[in-house]
C-alpha cells in the first residue's frame, strides 16, 4: 500500500523521518500552540513570587533599589552627566528595558533545561518555552513601568507625545532578548557552560550599554558604530528619548534594528535546526 | 480507501552509548573539535565501511509495521529493546535516524503522568497547564473540567497547591487529565504501574473504553494480564527490532516463552522487574523434584519442591513474605501462594543471602507449560521486588486415573481426583418426593 493512501482530509497528516541541514521555521505550527505559550507564560508569571513575603512587590523593587545604588554611585559619586535630566529617572528610564532584557536571558538561558521533563515527554514547537520565558518579563516591566510615571511626576518632568513609541521600542527590547534567548538556551542544552557564563555576560553587557550613563559619552565615529553593535544601545536610547525627551535616536538606532534582526533571524534558524536534538540530548 | 493509521517503515533509531560524556561536553572541547572535526572525519569517511562504529547503538532497527484504525495493540519486550523509544519516535518527541512513520489523526502520548505538573501550582491551575501541555485547547478543557475532577475524586482540594497533594491523589489528577484527552491515536506507556490496585482498575477501565470508541491505542506495558486483556493485536520487540507482530496472546506466550531465565540463560537476578528490586532482590528460584534433583518437567500429582534464593541489597527491610503464582502460558493465573497469610512465615533478612524453600506436595497441573511470578512483599503494604515468569516448567503428563488419556492444560489447567461410581436402584429413587423431576410432580 502507498503511504499517500493514509491520506485522509478529515484528518491531520504528518510523517515523520530523518531532517538534515537547515528547516523551515514553521511558524504556522507556533501559531497553532499559542494556547500552550499562553498557559506557559501564565505559569512563569503564576510561580514567580510564591513563597516569597513581599510577593509581587519585588517587580517594583528590584529596579528601585538598583537605581537607588546607581544614583548614589554613578550620580552623586561619580557625578556622570545625565543630559540635565535627574540622574534617578535617568538612569530609571534605561533600568526599564535593561531589566527585561537581562532577566528575559537569565530565565530563558536555562529555559530549555529547566523544563526537559517536558521535552522528553511531549511533543510541541520548542520555540514555545524560550518564547514563554521571555514574555513572562513583560508583567514586571508593565508594573515598572507604571512606578516610572511615578517618578516623572515626581520630578514633574511632562511626557511628549513621543511617549506614544514607548510600545515601539519595548518591542525592539523583547525582540533583542528572545533573539539572543534562542542562541543561549539552544546552546545551552548542548553546553552547559553557558548556564554559568550568562551571569557574567549580563554584568558585561549592562557595562556595554549606557544604562548608568549616556549615550552622548561615546565619541563619534568608528567608535559609536562598534558601540551600536550592541542592540541594546539603540533600544535604550530610544526609550530616554520618548520618556524623557533629549536627543533623538539617530544612526545608533538604524544599526541596532539591523543587528537584532540578524541575531533573530539566525537564532531561529539555529534553534530549529538544534531542535531535534534537544530530547536525545538533554 | 484504506484505514491504515499508522505506518512504520524500516525505523531506525541511532543512540550514541556513553552518552553521559558526550552529553556534557564542554565549549573547549567542542572548539577543539571544530578545529579537528573536518580533518577526522574526512580520514573517518575513508573506513567508515569497515570500521563499523561501536560507541552507538540502534535502539530501533528495520522496524516496520501497520495500525488500522480501532484497533489496540499491546507493545512487549524487555526493558531496553526500544519499547520507549517506538512511542518517542511515534509521538514526534525524538526524530528517526533512518525510515519514517506516517500517522493520520493526533496523536496523545501518555509516557507519563502528570507531564508538566508545577508543585507550586493549585489541582485546578494544574488541570488547565497539564491539559494544555498534552495538547487540549482551552475551551476543551473548560469543557471537561467538572468530568476531570470527578474521575480523579479530589474536590475538596482543587485549590490547594499539589506539593501538597498526597502521592495518590497527585497520580490520580494526572491521570484523570490524560484520560480525558481525545486523541484519535492514543500511546500509553507504562501508566498504570502507578497508583493502587482500585484506582489501576478504573484505569484499565477508562482504557478499554478509549478503545470501545473505536480510537487506536498502542499500548507499552510489563503487565501481561492488562496488554491481553485490552489488546488484540501484540508486537513483541527484542533488541530494537520486531520479533513477532500477531494475536496478542502467541505474542505474550512467545514473549514469556523466551524471557523466563531458562530459556534466555540469564539469571533472574538479572531479568527486568515489574516494580521494586531495590531492596531485596530475588536471584534464583530453582525447582526440584521428589528426590531432590533440579527438574523442569513434573508429572501431575508429583511433588514439587521450590526453592527461593534471594539476596539483601539494603539490609532496611525488617521482614517480607515470599508470594508466587503459576500461570498457563496464556497468562492466566491458575495457582497462587503467599508464606504469610496463614502467618507462617515472615522472614526477616539477616544474611546477605538467603534462602526459603516452599513445597507443594501434590501438583493439581494438568499437561502444558507454565510460569512462576514471584513477589517479595510487605503483605498489603509494599512490593518489594516483583518478577514475572521467573521461570519456567512443564507438566508433561496427567493421566489421573491411568487410562493414557491425558488431560491437558488447553481443556483446564486444574484437576483433581475424582471418584465415581454408579447409583444402585435408581429408578426407585426416582420416585421418592425429593428427587422427582419437576415434570413429575406438576402431572
Amino acid at each position: 500500500m502507498d503511504l499517500e493512501e493514509i491520506h485522509n482530509q478529515d484528518y491531520p497528516f504528518s510523517v515523520y523521518e530523518p531532517t538534515h541541514g537547515w528547516l523551515s521555521l514553521k511558524l504556522g505550527e507556533l501559531w497553532h500552540y499559542r494556547e500552550l505559550l499562553y498557559f506557559l507564560t501564565w505559569r512563569d508569571i503564576k510561580i514567580r513570587y510564591k513563597q516569597t513575603a513581599l510577593g509581587v512587590a519585588w517587580a517594583i523593587l528590584q529596579p528601585l533599589i538598583t537605581m537607588v545604588i546607581f544614583s548614589v554611585i554613578f550620580g552623586q559619586l561619580a557625578k556622570l552627566p545625565s543630559d540635565g535630566i535627574p540622574y534617578p529617572v535617568f538612569s530609571y528610564a534605561a533600568l526599564l528595558p535593561w531589566q527585561l532584557f537581562a532577566g528575559a536571558l537569565q530565565r530563558a538561558g536555562v529555559s530549555l533545561v529547566g523544563n526537559s521533563n517536558l521535552i522528553t515527554k511531549v511533543y510541541f514547537p520548542r520555540l514555545v518555552i524560550p518564547i514563554s520565558a521571555v514574555a513572562a518579563g513583560l508583567v514586571d516591566f508593565g508594573i515598572s513601568f507604571i512606578v516610572l510615571l511615578g517618578l516623572m511626576f515626581y520630578y514633574r518632568i511632562m511626557p511628549t507625545w513621543a511617549i506614544l513609541t514607548i510600545p515601539l521600542f519595548a518591542l525592539l527590547a523583547v525582540l533583542t532578548a528572545l533573539a539572543v534567548s534562542l542562541w543561549l538556551s539552544a546552546l545551552n542544552v548542548q553546553y552547559r557552560d553557558v548556564q554559568y557564563m550568562i551571569p557574567f555576560l549580563v554584568q558585561a553587557w549592562m557595562y556595554a550599554s549606557p544604562v548608568a550613563y549616556s549615550a552622548g559619552l561615546i565619541p563619534t565615529g568608528i567608535w559609536r558604530i562598534i558601540y551600536g553593535l550592541n542592540p541594546l544601545a539603540g533600544v535604550i536610547q530610544g526609550f530616554r528619548w520618548a520618556l524623557l525627551g533629549g536627543n533623538p535616536p539617530d544612526e545608533l538606532m538604524a544599526l541596532s534594528v539591523v543587528i537584532v534582526f540578524v541575531l533573530l533571524i539566525s537564532g531561529l534558524f539555529y534553534f530549529r535546526r538544534m531542535e531535534k536534538t534537544f530530547a536525545d540530548v538533554v | 480507501m484504506s484505514d491504515v493509521v499508522i505506518k512504520v517503515e524500516n525505523l531506525g533509531k541511532l543512540y550514541r552509548i556513553g552518552a553521559q560524556q558526550e552529553r556534557y561536553k564542554t565549549l573547549r572541547e567542542s572548539l577543539v573539535g571544530a578545529v579537528t572535526g573536518p580533518l577526522r572525519r574526512l580520514r573517518r569517511s575513508k573506513s567508515k565501511i569497515q570500521n563499523p562504529k561501536s560507541d552507538f547503538i540502534w535502539a530501533l532497527k528495520d522496524v516496520s509495521f501497520e495500525v488500522k484504525q480501532g484497533e489496540v495493540v499491546g507493545i512487549i519486550g524487555r526493558n531496553g529493546t526500544g519499547k520507549s523509544t517506538l512511542l518517542k519516535v511515534l509521538s514526534h518527541i525524538t526524530e528517526p535516524t533512518e525510515g519514517r512513520v506516517a500517522l493520520r489523526g493526533r496523536i496523545g502520548s501518555l509516557l507519563e503522568v502528570g507531564t508538566g505538573f508545577h508543585p507550586e501550582l493549585t489541582g485546578a491551575e494544574n488541570i488547565y497547564l497539564n491539559g494544555a501541555i498534552l495538547g487540549m485547547r482551552r475551551a476543551e478543557i473548560e469543557r471537561k473540567f467538572d468530568e476531570i475532577v470527578a474521575f480523579s475524586e479530589i474536590e475538596k482540594f482543587l485549590d490547594t497547591p499539589v506539593k501538597r497533594y498526597s502521592s495518590g491523589m497527585y497520580v490520580r489528577l494526572a491521570f484523570a487529565v490524560a484520560a480525558h484527552l481525545e486523541p484519535e491515536i492514543l500511546l500509553v506507556d507504562e501508566v498504570l504501574a502507578v497508583g493502587d490496585a482500585a484506582f489501576q482498575k478504573k484505569c484499565l477501565g477508562k482504557m478499554g473504553d478509549v478503545a470501545k470508541e473505536g480510537r487506536t491505542v498502542l499500548f507499552v506495558s510489563h503487565n501481561m494480564g492488562a496488554v491481553q486483556g485490552l489488546c488484540e493485536r501484540g508486537i513483541w520487540l527484542e533488541g530494537g527490532r520486531v520479533s513477532m507482530n500477531g494475536l496478542v496472546r502467541e505474542a505474550v506466550l512467545a514473549y514469556l516463552a523466551a524471557s523466563s531465565n531458562r530459556q534466555a540463560g540469564i539469571s533472574i537476578e538479572k531479568l527486568p522487574r515489574v516494580t521494586g528490586g531495590d531492596d531485596i532482590r530475588l536471584i534464583n528460584l530453582e525447582l526440584l523434584d521428589q528426590s531432590g534433583h533440579h527438574a523442569y518437567r513434573f508429572d501431575h500429582g508429583d511433588r514439587m519442591l521450590m526453592r527461593f534464593w534471594f539476596r539483601v541489597l539494603n539490609p532496611g527491610q525488617r521482614y517480607f513474605a515470599i508470594e508466587w503464582t503459576i500461570c498457563t502460558s496464556d497468562g492466566n493465573k491458575v495457582l497462587y501462594a503467599s508464606s504469610s497469610p496463614q502467618g507462617q512465615l515472615l522472614i526477616s533478612p539477616i544474611e546477605n543471602v538467603g534462602c526459603v524453600e516452599c513445597e507443594i506436595p501434590c501438583l493439581p497441573l494438568t499437561s502444558g507449560r507454565y510460569f512462576i511470578n514471584c513477589l517479595l512483599s510487605l503483605p498489603h503494604q509494599k512490593r518489594i521486588d516483583e518478577v514475572e515468569a521467573a521461570t519456567s516448567f512443564d507438566v508433561t503428563t496427567c493421566d489421573i486415573c491411568n487410562t493414557g488419556f491425558d488431560v491437558r492444560q488447553s481443556l483446564a489447567p486444574v484437576t483433581t481426583a475424582t471418584y465415581w461410581s454408579i447409583v444402585e436402584g435408581a429408578q426407585s429413587l426416582l420416585r421418592s418426593p425429593n428427587m422427582a423431576p419437576q415434570s413429575q410432580i406438576r402431572g
